[in-house]
């Protein structure tokens, strides 16, 4: 091959000298890599990092966008009682939802896992539904089976002789309603990593431990989970940024209200950004948890490339 | 293969050629020889209601040979606001965009000074409305036209049989569809004392007022008129913030009182609350334009027809009615300024206002007192007369949440409801009248900002 190429090469070098330069160029393996990745990378540029640097900038100018003002917007936010309270709902919000995201995940891997591989493939269909609605088609049509005076679920409720449940007219049932829909919508992308990752853990490692007499809590505990720890770390930072930045469900079924007590952070910085014009504290508000995130995927990051070497 | 040879020479010869036959040609004026003018304008809720400014629109442009070309955009989601955003930041888009409530404000360092319109509007129809001066006046020049389209008012709107027979109240003999038998003694005794007085007897009855206690527009707006009708004063226009006075304290009480006859799922409402309350039977009154009546008529004609549209109650400081105006901006980019103005200036002649308001079936709302004698008002039915006091008549005066602030901090105000998130915690989350006032000098002090 390489003769081949030597003698094509030859036959036409003065003429085409600059052509084979070109050649040995596309040749390259990393260059063809990096030319196919181009449009990605480019993407990503405009549509990711671009907007990103833009917002950090945004965040660091003062109202009428004329001055640079540093930390300025931040250390205001931080004086605030009202953002300190959307701080404490957003971290509710996302640490109750991951985790029972996570859990039921986890349970409903298990229970499908361990159906009859026949019917496995429905159920997993079925289950993966509520991921692949819209989300604000789905947090629309909850927001109708909660509505504050037609609610559909209040007039199941009432019909079996339930009393009526202030659904969002309440703060704290509207906390509750707002993290329900967000496990109903979470639930099957935990469901599905979780699946793959049961399936990857090797059978030998169960039929030893039922030689050793392992009953089945022992088996989860001590073969199952350590095998799962990698995808589990990684699933919960996913789902964990991704439910801090979330917006649909709250700003359709409460748009942060009663009395701010369902705001989080995109819906606060919707709120102060675009509804009253000032952009630069909406950005800041929207960027305050980049920080906290960032530095927890490192650290969690770095515990799942740990735990690949030991693995390794 | 034959090769064609370009040379420098050659190009020269033809762009010169080119050139002098595009000079001495003659002018031919085509179907839209001026251009093009984009605008993007609020989509109506009221179906057909967009054909008439089109209609208006392509009237303007074949007598000027300007393309016109709308898109409608819409305000759920705020998607209107957003397009709006994008545009400014980015400094491309429509030349003319439709902004609601407090837009213009937040865009006016990129919209272009209308004074020459709106100053030759105020020449030939009188006294603006004070809401869209304050909101659209910036330093002495309009940056914004107020528009017909989706400019509104949000008066009572009360059911005839239920206030009658369980509260003692006629609205049709206090308010009549004429504003000379409006008797003086009886529009006086609707005061927001007699408000809570029938709110109480029609709660009794199972029958209980709508007002919106959440955070959007319709909420803070007839908040807005019971605190103006107190005098409450949040922050005054030398950024002093004045919130802790015995005005505040006093129309908080009136506010503890309605919320008292009413449904806990106000604080839930979003502004389409109020009117499927209305439109379902099971509430007596709201405040709201004449949307829930239409939407009635449609989906419940018996209800419909018992609706009377007519002023708020008065406070010791007056009459005040919420009013949420919208603006035509032109951004500074725009390319055809002097034939946008043109236009602007076409759709807000009283002839065309007409056209406007007759395709909303007497929603939107002018910012010309001297135009609220347009025909529709009295027309639409049922009831014959049902409209006739959606147009602020009489003693009542229109309000925004916000004002006297300046209107950088009255934004802020408005959007953040900071009176409503006030009354809710005081009624709702049953915090002590001082602490909400503190509260509330916390977040108005934080509106202050630069």
């Amino acid at each position: 091959m390489a003769q081949i190429a030597h003698s094509w090469d030859r036959g036409s070098a003065r003429p085409q000298g600059a052509l084979s330069g070109v050649r040995r160029f596309f040749r390259r393996r990393s260059t063809v890599a990096f030319l196919m990745c181009l449009p990605l990378i480019v993407l990503v540029g405009g549509l990711i990092i671009y907007p990103a640097l833009y917002s950090i900038h945004l965040s660091m100018l003062n109202k009428a966008q004329t001055k640079f003002i540093g930390l300025g917007n931040f250390r205001f936010l931080w004086s605030r009682d009202t953002f300190w309270m959307v701080v404490q709902q957003s971290t509710i919000f996302a640490l109750s939802a991951v985790f029972f995201k996570a859990l039921i995940g986890l349970f409903t891997a298990h229970l499908v896992n361990n159906l009859p591989s026949k019917g496995q493939r429905k159920w997993r269909g079925m289950l993966l539904v509520p991921w692949v609605i819209p989300l604000a088609l789905s947090s629309l049509g909850w927001w109708w089976l909660f509505d504050p005076t037609h609610s559909a679920l209040n007039y199941l409720g009432e019909a079996l002789g339930f009393s009526e449940v202030p659904w969002l007219s309440d703060p704290y049932w509207a906390r509750f309603s707002v993290i329900l829909v967000n496990v109903w919508y979470g639930a099957p992308f935990f469901l599905i990593m979780y699946l793959a990752a049961l399936k990857s853990v090797p059978e030998q490692l169960y039929e030893a431990a039922s030689i050793d007499g392992a009953n089945a809590w022992q088996k989860f505990m001590h073969i199952t989970l350590p095998m799962m720890r990698n995808i589990i770390a990684i699933t919960v930072l996913f789902s964990l940024i991704v439910t801090f930045a979330n917006f649909d469900i709250v700003q359709i079924m409460t748009a942060g209200g009663p009395r701010n007590m369902t705001h989080v952070f995109a819906t606060y910085a919707f709120m102060l950004g675009i509804r009253s014009g000032d952009l630069p504290l909406g950005a800041a508000t929207s960027l305050f948890m980049f920080p906290i995130l960032a530095i927890a995927a490192v650290f969690i990051l770095r515990g799942v490339r740990k735990r690949g070497r030991d693995i390794g | 293969m034959p090769s064609t040879r370009i040379s420098r020479r050659s190009i020269l010869k033809s762009a010169a050629l080119g050139s002098a036959a595009a000079i001495s040609a003659p002018y031919v004026s085509g179907a839209y020889a001026a251009g093009t003018i984009t605008m993007g304008c609020w989509d109506h809720w009221v179906p057909g209601a967009n054909k008439a400014l089109d209609k208006l629109t392509k009237e303007w442009g074949d007598r000027n040979k300007v393309e016109v070309h709308i898109d409608y955009i819409t305000s759920q989601g705020e998607k209107d606001k957003l397009t709006a955003a994008a545009e400014a930041q980015a400094g491309t888009g429509h030349d003319i965009m439709s902004h609601r409530d407090w837009n213009v404000r937040i865009h006016q360092d990129q919209l272009e000074p209308l004074d020459d319109v709106v100053n030759g509007l105020i020449k030939q129809y009188g006294p603006i409305s004070p809401v869209a001066e304050y909101m659209a006046k910036i330093k002495g020049t309009w940056r914004g036209v107020p528009t017909t389209v989706g400019s509104q008012v949000k008066p009572c709107c009360s059911r005839l049989d239920l206030y009658k027979e369980h509260a003692g109240l006629d609205f049709r003999e206090i308010f009549p569809p004429d504003i000379n038998k409006w008797d003086k003694a009886k529009v006086d005794g609707w005061t927001w004392d007699a408000y809570v007085t029938s709110a109480q007897k029609l709660h009794k009855a199972g029958f209980p007022v709508g007002l919106p206690l959440g955070q959007s527009s319709d909420a803070v707006d007839w908040v807005g008129g019971l605190f103006a009708a107190y005098g409450v004063v949040l922050v005054d226009a030398k950024d002093n913030i004045k919130v802790n006075s015995d005005e505040t304290r006093q129309a908080m009480e009136i506010a503890r009182k309605i919320t008292e006859t009413m449904s806990p799922e106000v604080f839930a409402w979003d502004d389409a609350g109020n009117n499927r309350w209305l439109i379902s039977g099971k509430g007596s009154g709201i405040m709201n334009p004449p949307s829930a009546w239409a939407v009635a008529k449609r989906d419940n004609p018996k209800v419909a027809e018992q609706c009377w549209t007519h002023p708020m109650p008065k406070g010791p400081k007056g009459r005040f009615v919420g009013q949420l105006p919208q603006f035509y901006g032109l951004w500074k980019f725009s390319k055809n300024k002097s034939a946008a103005k043109d236009l602007l200036s076409f759709i807000s002649q009283k002839s065309s206002v007409a056209q406007l308001v007759a395709a909303s079936v007497g929603y939107d709302l002018p910012s010309f007192k001297s135009m609220y004698d347009l025909p529709t008002w009295n027309e639409v039915e049922p009831p014959k007369g049902t409209v006739y006091g959606y147009p602020p008549r009489g003693d009542e005066e229109t309000s925004i949440t916000g004002a006297p602030a300046r209107s950088e901090v009255g934004a802020q105000i408005y959007n953040q409801a900071i009176n409503t998130v006030m009354i809710a915690k005081f009624t709702q989350g049953k915090q002590k009248l001082d602490d909400v006032i503190k509260w509330a000098e916390n977040e108005l002090e934080g509106t202050l900002r630069s």
